[in-house]
């Protein structure tokens, strides 16, 4: 039915994010991006779901539940690095550099 | 199990190694006990010495041929080698067993006065405890590996006795010889054990002995080269060429050690070992000549050195590794000639220790005497003695009734043993003449024998006194408890002759008969000996003049006028400098062996493969080719996350690609 389109947008959506993560310089869009990819993760296992048994939809609320976690985590790590340096350009973090 | 005495055999070594943990003890949490270390110390080795004679009167009561063994535990059973704890109480043994801890018992007693002042007493007594054990261990043992264990110990508490004052960097440089040099032959010892086990499939003496008819080709490569092996291992213990460069500076260790271990009982070892295998050399002719070869080459050879040394332990050092040579000869020779080496062997403990003791009494007053003066003169010099026999009656008197004996006069106990020796060997020139030449050797080697003992004598206790006016005031007797143990060896020095009074004097030949169950099987594998009763008595007189000759030489030839004390007098010139030098052997080994090995360890194991191969190629190249790898690397590392992330990505779709395809 929708299988074959569901697949699509996913895989359009996770490509998306990962040409964000790749090209923008910005910590808080990179990590939108996560998200993005995170919840077209989340599409192809809700259509698969369909098929192949209820075990994906399961799934979908632990990798949400995940999410969260990690946005609380990660917005506070940002805005840790952003007082210490008054931006949130990746290119001022190279730390591991040196 | 027999039901009698012999069964306490194993109360002999556990006494002296109570002795050992005991004295130990107190050497560790009391070190300045002295009564207690005394009474433990001498003890135990009286009380080794009751069971000795009780085994023996019940070993002579069994009237057994056999040999009494007694198997305690397994101690090595793997796959078919078999080794057991055991003891063998045979005819042997016990007279090794008697000698052993009677002498001992002596030399312990004696030790008790000697060793007073001593800080390190109890410590001194410990190793003198594991010492005896060890060499009970050695005598005693059934089989060649218990055996060896006594052999390796005492070797150590050799060690650590020649060491004793290790604060003195000479002391521990001898002890560590010693050590270094009994390795080489224990090496001998092994191979031959790995051999004996590879041809007849087992390591116990009655076994091996039993088998070794059938396992062996008499005259054979294998028995050879056993044998041969075997006697190396003797040449490092016993002090024999070309090993025996050892036993001169082990006489850095106190006195009665060198009294105990390296005169009368450890350096014989070797001829208890020959003794014990006496099948096994009989069974192997060339050995057999190299063996009495070798000793009557070393008994003159030491000889000739003893002419000329000035330290009076020196010279017991060279005489003792000239009997040695003697006891070698015997032993080497075989057959019936066995009991003459182990008579000489325990006639040689007596008049030996004696001498050594005697020695020890002398260097003990010149001690004190020196001590009193507040001088630092050598206390063991020849040169700085002279006219001791005024300050000490008794130790004259003992020392020369050992001197005779050792040089050969009649009716002493040496006389007898050396003159058993002496028919032996040259009855068994008969058949085969080369035996005549070691017999003229020995006939030598008695010759210088009885000068230098006469020499030893004459400088040590006659002529005018050089140890100066206010020494001479000091110089005393020592205590009772050193010269009651002299006392009892000059007893023995004196009659041990009758332990084997020959038939040629309608003696009854005790030693001889009792050792005969020991060297039985050997006797039918060798030339049938007899020599003309008239031929003995020759040689009896030849032996004789051979030694006045040399008493008498020796006192009309030195002048004791012109000897002057150590710190003045001139160097020697000429062949008696060779002498004075011993022959250079120690420089020549110093730069044949130890020069080269130093060089070698310096310049190419420590220079070369320690510090350029391992630490330079392999240590640090390690850190070296870390380190280049990381910068090779280091432009991966850009911090960049986006980076990472584009690196990773590729990454997944290359897995990707690589699990679709």
């Amino acid at each position: 039915m929708l299988l074959s389109p569901a697949l699509e947008i996913s895989a359009v959506l996770f490509t998306l994010g990962v040409a964000g993560v790749l090209l923008r310089r910005n910590t808080i869009v990179i990590f939108m991006c996560v998200e993005l990819m995170l919840n077209a993760v989340n599409l192809t296992f809700v259509a698969l779901a369909q098929p192949l048994g209820i075990g994906g939809q399961v799934f979908v609320f632990f990798v949400m539940a995940v999410a969260a976690a990690e946005a609380a985590v990660g917005l506070a790590i940002i805005l840790a690095v952003y007082r210490h340096k008054q931006s949130v350009s990746l290119q001022n973090m190279n730390l591991l550099k040196d | 199990m027999t039901g009698t005495a012999v069964d306490l055999i194993w109360l002999a070594p556990a006494l002296a190694l109570l002795g050992f943990v005991l004295n130990g003890t107190l050497a560790l949490a009391r070190p300045a006990t002295k009564t207690a270390v005394s009474i433990i110390g001498v003890g135990v080795l009286l009380g080794a010495f009751a069971i000795g004679i009780a085994v023996f009167r019940s070993f002579v009561a069994l009237h057994t041929d056999a040999p009494v063994v007694f198997q305690y535990w397994s101690w090595i059973p793997v796959g078919s080698l078999q080794v057991n704890v055991g003891f063998q109480v045979d005819q042997l043994s016990t007279v090794m067993l008697l000698v052993v801890t009677g002498v001992g018992s002596l030399i312990h007693m004696f030790s008790v006065g000697y060793m007073q002042e001593d800080p390190g007493y109890a410590r001194y007594f410990a190793y003198l405890n594991l010492f005896v054990f060890f060499m009970l261990l050695l005598v005693l043992g059934s089989s060649f590996p218990v055996m060896f264990v006594g052999w390796e110990g005492v070797g150590l508490c050799s060690y650590l006795l020649i060491g004793f004052w290790f604060s003195d960097k000479v002391n521990a440089d001898a002890g560590r010889k010693a050590f270094i040099m009994n390795r080489i032959g224990d090496f001998g010892f092994m191979v031959a054990m790995f051999m004996i086990f590879w041809s007849t499939g087992s390591l116990d003496f009655g076994t091996v002995f039993s088998h070794a008819p059938t396992a062996f080709v008499a005259g054979g490569g294998a028995i050879t080269a056993i044998t041969l092996f075997l006697f190396l291992g003797c040449t490092g213990k016993s002090a024999q060429i070309p090993l025996y460069t050892w036993l001169p500076d082990a006489m850095a260790g106190p006195t009665p050690v060198s009294a105990l271990i390296h005169a009368a009982t450890m350096v014989t070892a070797g001829v208890y070992l020959v003794a014990r295998c006496n099948l096994l050399f009989a069974m192997a002719p060339v050995s057999g000549a190299v063996v009495a070869g070798v000793g009557a080459l070393t008994a003159l050879f030491a000889a000739t050195i003893a002419l000329k040394q000035w330290d009076i332990k020196r010279v017991l050092a060279y005489s003792t590794i000239s009997q040695l040579g003697y006891m070698f000869v015997a032993v080497g020779t075989g057959g019936a000639a066995i009991s003459a080496g182990i008579f000489h062997l325990a006639t040689h403990a007596f008049f030996k220790a004696l001498l050594f003791l005697g020695s020890g009494s002398v260097i003990f007053a010149m001690h004190r005497a020196y001590h009193a003066s507040h001088s630092h003169e050598d206390a063991q010099d020849m040169r700085n003695m002279g006219g001791l026999a005024r300050h000490m009656p008794w130790t004259t008197t003992l020392m020369w009734i050992a001197t005779l004996a050792i040089a050969g006069v009649p009716p002493l106990s040496g006389f007898f043993s050396k003159d058993e020796i002496l028919t032996a060997v040259f009855a068994r020139g008969t058949p085969q003449p080369a035996w005549l030449v070691f017999g003229g050797l020995g006939l030598v080697t008695a010759l210088l024998t009885a000068f230098y003992m006469t020499r030893l004598m004459l400088y040590t206790f006659h002529g005018p006194n050089r140890t100066g006016e206010e020494e001479c005031r000091h110089l005393f007797e020592a205590p009772w408890i050193m010269t009651a143990p002299l006392l009892v060896l000059g007893l023995l020095s004196f009659a041990g002759g009758l332990l084997n009074v020959p038939e040629l004097y309608h003696g009854n030949a005790w030693l001889q008969h009792w050792l005969e169950p020991i060297s039985r099987s050997s006797v039918a594998l060798l030339p049938e000996t007899h020599l003309a009763t008239s031929t003995e008595w020759m040689l009896v007189g030849i032996a004789v003049a051979v030694a006045a000759i040399g008493i008498v030489g020796a006192w009309r030839l030195l002048n004791l006028e012109t000897i002057v004390p150590a710190r003045s007098a001139p160097a020697e010139r000429g062949f008696a400098r060779v002498l004075r030098n011993k022959w250079y052997v120690d420089e020549i080994y110093d730069a044949l062996i130890v020069r080269p090995i130093v060089w070698l360890s310096r310049e190419v194991l420590w220079k070369r493969i320690d510090q350029q191969v391992i630490d330079g190629a392999l240590v640090n190249g390690a850190a070296r080719g870390t380190r280049a790898v990381g910068w090779a690397n280091r432009w991966l590392q850009t911090g960049q996350v986006g980076v990472y992330v584009a690196v990773f990505l590729v990454g997944v779709l290359l897995l990707l690609w690589r699990a679709m395809s």
